[in-house]
């Protein structure tokens, strides 16, 4: 029994892991990646309600361009987009820099993992939000402007909440593969958890332990974001009777 | 109320006028659905619509407070044109905003909203739109769900209620920004029967308080008894228009005696 524990390495698992050791580069890498996840999100979100309302009400010019964004971004693999958007993204401002006098820029790999990711995001959550705000009754619409409400106050105050308990599931799912979609960042050398991971595994050979912790980690950030946003969807419909019947 | 409406009917001038409408036209790409319709509703009145499926009575209702965008003809609220564009459409987002706020809306299906709880239908447009202080606001709503019967339903969500109790909530927001006209468009046709009696209850009130309302309805007891003008529309015009004593007890028009006969 002691012989399988020393095989597994299980007994320098807990050294390695210690956060003065390599603990601490997997935690900040995973610090990293929450923070681009909650920033490409919230890109995204913006993103997705300017291009859902675009192509829901906008002119058929601002409809065309919108679909070709979320018909290309849903078409390309991530990965792909990840490495087009960063290197393009980066070339377009040191140009612009050059422009204007100035030397390379460097740039901050949070910035530049939130803005891909963002874009990637967002194409999604034009989808998820277009669709909920059709799912809207029409009635319900009709009696904001009936009553004198401005657009802007429809949008705020009746389209947007009512629309939210039809795009909660979907944006929670938009959550979960922006937590994960960070790991692609690796390939352009953010050190976000993946990186951190594979670096700790390269260095002392205990792979296994680090990317063991490291799915461990994904996995504690899925399971907390499952208990918020089911907090959050119940809020979101309120009012609504749920399916099993009963009072929600 | 039969006599208040008759001696009203014999003085029309005296009073203001509510709502007029002129020439009305209004296409659906090809489908003329109303081809040229004159009302007059003056402060007071209360105007039955009725017709037939498809008559245009609703879609005319729906282009007094430009839910349809007419594609021509006047319409005059409480003495004021609504400046219209060539198309029919408003010419000013702002001057149709005012003059929404001024005619409240019962529809057909309720059409409260769902996240909001009732109390909270109710003081949303006083306290969004006419910037009505909320705790004053919450007040009146009370009141006026007591007026409905909703008393204790307060912070009920719509869809936990009835058809006849969410349209009685409809009818409080809509007395809740205190409108120079009321709106029904067939406000009834979407309860079970047994809940209609409720509803028009409270509308009847509503009449006898000397309310200016228009009613879309099929409901031809309940027209004769509360209006004091009826309309019937046939295929987008107006076929015969009169007190509902006339109306209904002596039609002219083989058509709206065909109507009367067909819906008992």
């Amino acid at each position: 029994m002691t012989g399988l524990f020393e095989t597994l390495g299980l007994g320098a698992s807990a050294e390695l892991l210690s956060l003065s050791s390599w603990g601490g580069n997997l935690l900040r890498g995973l610090a990293n990646s929450l923070q681009i996840a909650v920033g490409a999100f919230g890109m995204g979100l913006v993103i997705g309600l300017f291009g859902a309302y675009g192509k829901l009400y906008g002119g058929k010019v601002t409809r065309d361009l919108l679909a070709i964004y979320t018909t290309v971004i849903r078409a390309v693999p991530e990965l792909v987009l990840i490495l087009i958007l960063y290197y393009v993204g980066s070339d377009i401002i040191n140009k612009i820099s050059e422009a204007f006098g100035g030397g390379r820029v460097e740039i901050s790999g949070v910035a530049a993992g939130i803005w891909v990711l963002g874009v990637v995001q967002g194409a999604y959550a034009t989808e998820v939000l277009r669709g909920a705000i059709k799912a809207v009754p029409v009635g319900q619409i009709e009696a904001a402007k009936s009553y004198g409400m401005p657009a802007f106050m429809i949008m705020r105050r009746v389209t947007i909440p009512a629309m939210m308990g039809f795009a909660v599931p979907g944006l929670a799912n938009l959550w979960l593969i922006a937590t994960k979609d960070t790991a692609l960042l690796a390939v352009v050398g953010f050190s976000e958890l993946t990186l951190e991971t594979r670096q700790a595994a390269s260095s002392t050979r205990a792979y296994f332990t680090f990317f063991l912790a490291a799915g461990f980690l994904y996995l504690m950030v899925t399971l907390f974001s499952g208990a918020v946003f089911a907090r959050i969807e119940k809020w979101a419909r309120r009012g609504q009777p749920s399916l099993k019947g009963g009072s929600s | 109320m039969d006599t208040a409406a008759a001696a009203s009917a014999q003085q029309p001038d005296t009073r203001r006028e509510a709502i007029r409408v002129e020439d009305l036209h209004k296409s659906f790409g090809d489908l003329e659905v109303l081809k040229g319709v004159d009302l007059i509703a003056h402060q007071g009145d209360v105007v039955a619509i009725i017709g037939g499926s498809g008559s245009g009575k609703s879609t005319m209702l729906r282009c007094i407070n430009f839910l349809e965008t007419p594609t021509s003809g006047k319409i005059v609220i409480g003495g004021e044109e609504v400046a219209m564009r060539a198309d029919g459409s408003p010419a000013s987002q702002k001057q149709i905003e005012r003059i929404r706020t001024k005619l409240a809306m019962v529809f057909q299906q309720f059409n409260l909203w769902t996240h909001r709880t009732l109390l909270e239908n109710v003081i949303e447009v006083p306290v969004h739109v006419l910037k009505v202080p909320k705790a004053e606001a919450i007040e009146r709503a009370r009141e006026l769900l007591v007026r409905v019967g909703l008393g204790g339903k307060e912070d009920t969500f719509p869809a936990y209620l009835s058809g006849g109790q969410q349209q009685r909530a409809a009818i409080a927001r809509a007395l809740a920004v205190d409108p120079s006209a009321m709106l029904f468009d067939e406000p009834t046709s979407a309860l079970d029967p047994e809940l209609v009696g409720e509803v028009l209850t409270v509308i009847r009130d509503l009449a006898a308080e000397g309310r200016t309302m228009l009613l879309v309805t099929h409901e031809m007891k309940f027209a004769r008894e509360v209006a004091n003008h009826v309309v019937y529309l046939y295929q987008g015009r107006i076929e015969e228009q009169g007190p509902p004593a006339e109306l209904f007890g002596n039609p002219q028009s083989e058509r709206l005696k065909q109507f009367l006969s067909s819906v008992g």
